[in-house]
């Protein structure tokens, strides 16, 4: 097969990779247009982390290959590492350098001169808003300064693909959109960016393309917008402030609905799926005030990527049963569904 | 630009990052200057005044001991050192860039090489004030120094495959020091090997911290030294040749293990 056309800026293909009796990847497909966003999508343990580890050098798979900036990364990673820019599940950074002197040794790095390499690392600080904190010792940075000092290192060499492993993983709600916005600005530029995550919202927002993986494989794929088309329909929840009437929304909603409603007794809630969007949500609510039933909440809206990731994998993308690792669900909202 | 000129500018690039850390966190710099004074002070009037008949002649026999068991022991910082860069992903950042593969050991081993150098300009002074003089010539001296470095060279490549394997931080603070006890003091780093049970002698007369030792006692001149008994196995007759053969060794075998180790290390 010769090497892929410059439009593709990755490719890998039937990437296999076993860890002891551990099928991490099993055959994962990708391929990423030159200038977009491809979200890789899916649980702890799924193999995010090993498809980035293999298509950045760090790891050789068993079998399949992959072409990175059109460079083979199992025959030429050198010429692969020249072509990325990586920042990690755990952000890099020294701690006892300043944040300056973590650019510039990365530019030297890469491989610039002296010169080339501090402007680069001025210039970087002052894009990605830390040449308040340029001189101070990284170990006083907050975590979204940390992952934004990070983000500039795999930006160091203005690489042709940038790779980005959970980027705002373990922060704060600030810090996360802090970094979407850092990343935001990456895509406007015209970046190729690979990003794994295992937060829905993060793909939404940022990827042109997803790829939802699970288990080492890759179970679905297209945009947010595909994805959820999948799933089909909108769907209708309406809240009441009586449990004893929950069955009389239920009737109702069975009625204008196109499947069975589902109940959430704890939060008085209905839902179903509906095909015909507010024309529904009208005519249930006219129903429901027939029969005197004190609606408090209505809404009306398209799946999620939630819905999508329940449909295809049978669970919830933030029910797996996994050890978790230090700050991972920080921050993160408990969602019942 | 070729292979060795990017190599030794990558190596040295680590070797100044590195060299940051410690400037940074005066504690670590603290525990390689303090341990070596306080061990010269212990030894020199805790031992000094029970080990033969005359505490002077001690003392200059102690400093080449403590010379050798200091620079050993500072192995111990390139194991931890490795160890944390693994823990934190600072080695993945570097082996995801274009950088010389052996860079990051030999930063890392350069770096304590210099921490070494320090340690051993600290302990000299303290060795001065207790007595302990350089009566050699001054090349010989030279040679002393420069055996005792390359040896602390020798040694750190060791670390260094020691923290990979140790594969946290945690591990290698006690696997950087644990092998150290054994090595440093089964030798005639502070008593005379002559005087030891059997196996202990035969491993002490071959262990190439003793040779460093005397050799270091050799070339700086200190011979009343002998004064607790002399061996006269094959290395403690040909100590500076020993010693270097010991230190080469060392590198011939370590530096392709640690290299190796490290391309797999973080591969997982």
């Amino acid at each position: 097969m010769p090497p892929p056309a410059s439009s593709i800026a990755v490719r890998a293909e039937a990437l296999v990779k076993t860890f002891g009796s551990t099928r991490a990847l099993d055959g994962v497909d990708l391929e990423i247009p030159a200038g977009t966003v491809l979200g890789l999508l899916g649980p702890n343990g799924a193999g995010k982390t090993t498809t980035v580890r293999i298509l950045t050098t760090l790891l050789r798979p068993d079998s399949g290959r992959a072409f990175v900036a059109g460079h083979d990364v199992i025959a030429d990673p050198d010429a692969v590492r020249r072509s990325i820019g990586l920042s990690g599940q755990y952000a890099a950074v020294d701690e006892h350098l300043t944040g300056y002197e973590n650019l510039y040794m990365v530019g030297r790095l890469y491989g610039k001169n002296r010169t080339d390499a501090t402007a680069r690392a001025r210039e970087l600080l002052s894009r990605f808003r830390l040449q308040d904190a340029a001189d101070r010792p990284a170990k006083t940075y907050s975590g979204g300064m940390r992952r934004r000092l990070d983000l500039a290192g795999a930006l160091v060499a203005e690489p042709a693909v940038v790779v980005l492993d959970e980027p705002t993983t373990g922060l704060d709600p600030r810090g996360r959109l802090d970094t979407w916005e850092v990343i935001g600005e990456l895509v406007a530029d015209g970046a190729t960016v690979l990003l794994t995550t295992q937060y829905l919202e993060e793909a939404d927002q940022l990827a042109n393309t997803i790829l939802v993986i699970d288990h080492g494989k890759v179970i679905a794929s297209g945009t947010a917008d595909q994805l959820k088309g999948q799933v089909g329909g909108e769907r209708l929840e309406i809240v009441v402030g009586e449990p004893a009437e929950l069955a009389a929304v239920s009737r109702v909603l069975a009625e204008v609905g196109s499947d069975e409603p589902t109940t959430d007794e704890q939060h008085r809630r209905v839902q179903v799926k509906v095909d015909t969007g507010p024309k529904a949500l009208v005519e249930a609510l006219r129903r429901l005030d027939q029969e005197s039933v004190a609606v408090l909440d209505v809404a009306l809206h398209r799946p999620t990527l939630d819905d999508v990731f329940l449909s295809l994998t049978g669970h919830a993308a933030e029910d797996e049963p996994e050890v978790e690792t230090e700050g991972k669900r920080k921050g993160r909202k408990a969602k019942s569904r | 630009m070729s292979v060795i000129t990017a190599g030794t500018r990558d190596s040295g690039v680590v070797t100044w990052r590195n060299l940051m850390n410690v400037r940074r966190q005066p504690d670590l710099l603290l525990g390689a200057t303090l341990q070596p004074i306080m061990f010269v002070l212990l030894f020199a009037f805790v031992f000094g005044n029970s080990i033969g008949d005359d505490p002077g002649a001690y003392r200059e026999f102690l400093m080449g001991g403590i010379f050798a068991q200091t620079v050993a022991f500072n192995s111990a910082y390139t194991t931890i050192g490795m160890a944390a860069d693994l823990e934190k992903g600072v080695i993945d950042r570097f082996r995801s860039l274009p950088m010389s593969r052996a860079a990051v050991l030999i930063g890392r081993t350069t770096s304590d090489l210099v921490v070494s150098a320090l340690g051993l300009l600290v302990m000299s002074v303290c060795g001065l004030l207790v007595g302990w003089r350089i009566r050699g010539s001054v090349l010989d001296a030279v040679f002393g120094y420069g055996v005792l470095l390359l040896f602390s060279f020798a040694v750190s490549w060791v670390g260094a495959w020691v923290g990979m394997v140790s594969g946290s931080v945690q591990v290698a603070q006690s696997a950087g020091f644990i092998w150290m006890f054994p090595v440093t003091f089964i030798s005639s780093a502070f008593v005379s090997a002559s005087s030891m049970p059997g196996p202990l002698k035969a491993f002490a007369e071959w262990n190439p911290v003793t040779a460093v030792a005397d050799a270091a006692r050799e070339l700086f001149g200190n011979k009343r030294a002998g004064v607790l008994g002399q061996s006269d196995a094959w290395p403690a007759q040909h100590s500076v040749l020993y010693a270097t053969l010991s230190c080469v060794v060392l590198l011939v075998v370590f530096t392709p293990i640690a290299v190796a180790k490290y391309r797999k290390v973080a591969s997982k």
